[in-house]
């Protein structure tokens, strides 16, 4: 299969693909409008915005950007979104192995609802995300009394900010690897049974290598998501400066006290972490279908 | 041996059934049920009078108009420049592609704050883009189609590009040799095999347009009845301390969401049986 | 190893894969299932297997029921129809698995492991080949491996689902010959399923046919196919004329046919079918008693043996036979030529009891 495709590329002459043969090739006029059109367009809301981000990061000097960057609120909102990220993003990736396995491995009755409850935090507003756990655990919600008596603080905490992060990137694991562990049925998993090997192992030893790409491009996501969360994090953090305040929500302060290069020299870093993800996103993908 | 004739029965061959079906409802019901279920439980305390006057203040109702209109604005401008990129990425070929290609999922790695910020200095009237237009962009519902544009690009773009990658250069060499022109091959050949993509890209960027905040934020300019989307309501009431005002209007929110999204589901299932058939 | 099979019964919703199945095999032996798709034979090498519980019905391995043992407990080997090779592992890896993945007591020490990989390689001539992955082997050499790998863990039971299924023509006939010399030399008792009647004629020591989750018939090659038990037998293991007449006074009438059926005089006025392979329909260049003319209507000439079609004067029915190419330059047949035919061999089956 591999080989025959690398041949049928490996034949026809260099600028001709499988579909521009004569007949099926769109007018230059056509062709050039069109690429025009997408590039203007990307231009517009993709490169632009990018570009800008850090053009007004060190519009005011490389000074200001290193000053902004490692001041205490920025470093503490740094050290925060990290610990948030070091929680949310294993715990979801077990979930979503767990889940893959339950939803691919085996037939049961109500296996679509389960589906559909793992991809329903995609449906909400992260507002709502956030509000959720503020009637769960503020101090007018279900356990508002009891947290207050034994001095447990959640919301406008590190659990709260945690928690909102887990409920927004819940699926991205999951997503990742059901269709790709559907695909691969479960043959190779009976056979390693049958050959003796136990849950453990069999999982280990077979299934993991299988999905290991997937995982990691779910993981990737999964982390995206989970440090740049605004929403969701903004309703519970209780922005307090130097204690609740993650990254995004630094920006935000910073942007709204009108601080607008030390905003972008916080955002710049952001979108460095995002153009990495990026990268990495493009070699895995290239990674899982080499192999 | 008898013991192992004792045994009940292995239901599964494959380990893991309970552990793992266990852990993901476990996992499920405390993380997004439990908590999904407050918004409702919560509702109750209020009566039915008091509910509909929450969800129906004009303020409110101003901002499901803006919300839902500026959500389906930029779904339809996503199906429309997210198919020519798809087209453009998959059957062109120009420098940078490769890099071009990867640039188109930035909004999913970009933090929407970031970007909220980034948009609103380019657009607002002193901005890069925002000083070339003699009209507002920044702060009008304009502005917020863009955010939202941003936001549910990528969306259409990864669902359309597999699809039109994995149509065959037969099916249209048949059309072009039944002497079909290009533009009749794109029309009845080539577009009704992208629908059901372009639907599921459109409803996954417009559900995601729905309940955005962190790009929009920023951009939108906040006046209520003017540009003042719903979740900014829900944040505006949570910063008063009016929770049963939040959890009214999250209510509205979360039903509009789950029946558009089974609407979707159900007209896409209805377009994939058709080509099943 | 002997297995005995007994009233084994399984349902997946509302369809019954097996419906008390029972069978008995020697130690051994080389066994075929075989019948069309969904007639149960796949359920029930899963369930021999233990990778499907059944829902009733016991499996005996030596006379020891197994029926509750984890599949990894029944120390049996299976192959996969679509071999389920481990996509990630080199061929080596592959076939020396089920040795490594045992518990470290019972593991034998990696210069065992690498000896025993490389005889069982050179057993399925792939010694050459240890290091490539399965994508880079032909679907004949990845069917190899797979049997390499399951020979590995030294089973009792040689489970084979679908083995030669994906597989061209050629590839095919070589293996399943090369699989009876393997048989012949390890006697392993051994099932393979298959849907291929000439695969199972081949190569198999007993048949088993299986339709609609039951055994049609279990018997030997030449018996299952001389002396089928049901017209569903019949059918499947070979081309058949069919001739639904009725039954009196110990003959079979349909149109101007009237053919001698001794055994059947108990029978009176009763519609039965008659089946007729190919190679028994007599064709004469002259009226002879018994026979109706017919008129050629085709001649498809396969190497040694020419498929004649014909049309029957008396009913409107078409008719197919089979000659060897002798026969068929003494007959100098054309096409539209008026010949005489009749049935040398004919089973006669009547719908309600199939038992004649």
């Amino acid at each position: 299969m591999e080989q025959s495709t690398s041949n049928e590329q490996a034949t026809p002459p260099k600028n001709a693909v499988a579909s521009t043969s004569a007949a099926l090739q769109e007018p230059r006029f056509i062709r050039y409008s069109l690429t025009f059109i997408a590039l203007a367009f990307l231009a517009f809301f993709i490169v632009l915005p990018l570009v800008s981000i850090f053009i007004t990061a060190f519009q005011k000097g490389a000074a200001v950007y290193f000053a902004a960057i490692t001041h205490a609120d920025a470093l503490s909102a740094i050290k925060l979104t990290l610990i948030v990220v070091t929680i949310a993003v294993p715990l979801n990736a077990i979930f979503g192995v767990m889940a893959a396995w339950a939803l691919t491995k085996f037939n049961f009755k109500g296996k679509n609802l389960l589906l559909t409850l793992v991809d329903l935090p995609f449906a909400v507003s992260p507002v709502i995300a956030g509000l959720v756990f503020i009637l769960l655990f503020g101090a007018q919600g279900l356990f508002g009394d009891w947290l207050f008596a034994n001095d447990i603080k959640i919301v406008f905490a590190l659990p709260g900010i945690v928690l909102a992060t887990i409920f927004v990137t819940l699926p991205f694991v999951a997503r990742e690897l059901i269709p790709l562990m559907q695909a691969q049925g479960t043959s190779e998993e009976e056979a390693s049974i049958s050959l003796g090997a136990n849950g453990f192992k069999t999982f280990w030893y077979v299934t993991l290598p299988n999905i290991k790409w997937g995982l990691f491009y779910g993981l990737i996501l999964c982390n995206a998501r989970a440090i740049g969360e605004f929403g969701a994090v903004s309703v519970v953090s209780g922005h307090i400066r130097g204690m609740t305040n993650t990254m995004p929500l630094h920006i935000e302060i910073l942007y709204n006290e009108y601080q607008f290069s030390a905003a972008f020299a916080v955002a710049s870093l952001m979108s460095v972490i995002a153009i990495l993800t990026l990268i990495i996103k493009d070699i895995v993908a290239w990674k899982s279908k080499s192999v | 041996m008898n013991s192992l004739t004792l045994k009940k029965k292995p239901a599964h061959i494959i380990p893991g059934f309970h552990l793992s079906l266990g852990y993901t409802m476990l996992y499920v019901s405390l993380l997004v049920l439990l908590p999904l279920a407050m918004i409702f439980i919560h509702t109750m305390t209020l009566s039915w009078s008091e509910f509909t006057s929450i969800v129906s203040n004009p303020r409110a109702v101003a901002s499901y108009k803006l919300s839902f209109g500026t959500a389906l604005a930029a779904g339809l401008l996503n199906v429309l420049f997210g198919t020519i990129i798809a087209w453009v990425l998959v059957r062109y070929h120009f420098p940078f592609k490769r890099i071009i290609d990867g640039l188109v999922d930035l909004p999913f790695a970009l933090p929407t704050a970031v970007a909220g910020i980034a948009l609103t200095s380019l657009y607002a009237p002193n901005g890069w883009i925002g000083r070339i237009f003699d009209f507002k962009i920044a702060f009008t519902p304009l502005g917020i189609i863009i955010a939202l544009t941003f936001i549910g690009l990528p969306f259409v773009v990864r669902t359309v590009q597999p699809v039109l990658q994995n149509i065959s250069a037969e099916i249209e060499e048949a059309s072009a040799s039944l002497g079909a022109t290009r533009l009749q091959t794109f029309i009845k050949v080539i577009f009704p095999e992208l629908l059901p993509a372009i639907l599921t890209g459109f409803s996954l960027a417009f559900a995601r347009a729905l309940g955005e905040y962190g790009s929009v934020v920023f951009i939108a300019g906040n006046m209520p009845m003017k540009t003042e989307i719903t979740p900014l309501i829900i944040m505006t009431k949570l910063e008063q301390y009016d929770y049963a005002g939040a959890t009214s209007i999250a209510v509205v929110m979360l039903v509009t969401s789950f029946v558009l999204l089974f609407t979707i589901n159900l007209i896409q299932w209805l377009a994939n049986r058709r080509f099943v058939h | 190893m002997s297995i005995q099979i007994q009233n084994v019964s399984k349902r997946f919703g509302s369809f019954q894969a097996l419906k008390d199945v029972s069978i008995d095999i020697q130690s051994g032996e080389l066994i075929a299932l075989l019948g069309p798709s969904g007639s149960g034979k796949t359920s029930l090498l899963r369930v021999i297997a233990g990778l499907e519980a059944s829902d009733g019905g016991d499996i005996l391995f030596d006379g020891q029921t197994i029926t509750n043992r984890h599949p990894k407990e029944r120390n049996v080997g299976f192959v996969f129809q679509h071999y389920a090779l481990f996509r990630h592992m080199t061929v080596f890896n592959n076939v020396a698995y089920g040795l490594k993945v045992r518990p470290r007591k019972t593991r034998p020490s990696k210069e065992k492991i690498k000896d025993k990989v490389m005889e069982l390689l050179q057993l399925v001539k792939l010694e050459n080949f240890a290091e490539r992955y399965p994508t880079q082997l032909s679907g004949g050499q990845r069917q190899r491996v797979a049997l390499a790998r399951a020979l590995a863990v030294e089973p009792k039971v040689l489970l084979l689902d679908e083995p030669f299924g994906a597989l061209d023509a050629k590839v095919r006939k070589e293996l399943r010959r090369w699989l009876r010399k393997l048989h012949d030399e390890f006697h392993i008792t051994s099932i393979f399923v298959t849907h291929d009647q000439e695969e199972a004629l081949d190569v198999a020591d007993r048949i088993v046919v299986m339709n609609n989750g039951q055994i049609e018939q279990i018997g030997s090659p030449d018996e299952v196919y001389t002396h089928p038990k049901s017209p569903f037998v019949y059918d499947f293991l070979g081309n058949v004329n069919l001739f639904k007449g009725r039954l009196h006074n110990g003959h079979l009438t349909h149109g101007e046919f009237t053919i001698a059926v001794p055994d059947s005089y108990a029978h009176t006025q009763e519609d039965a079918v008659g089946y007729v392979r190919p190679h028994n329909i007599q064709i004469e260049k002259t009226a002879v008693s018994g026979t109706v003319p017919a008129k050629v209507s085709h001649i498809h000439l396969l190497g040694p043996i020419v498929q004649i079609e014909l049309r029957r004067k008396d009913v409107d029915e078409y008719l197919e036979a089979e000659l060897s190419k002798e026969q068929y330059h003494t007959l100098q047949l054309k096409v539209g030529d008026e010949v005489f035919v009749k049935p040398k061999e004919l089973k006669v089956f009547i719908p309600e009891d199939f038992s004649i």
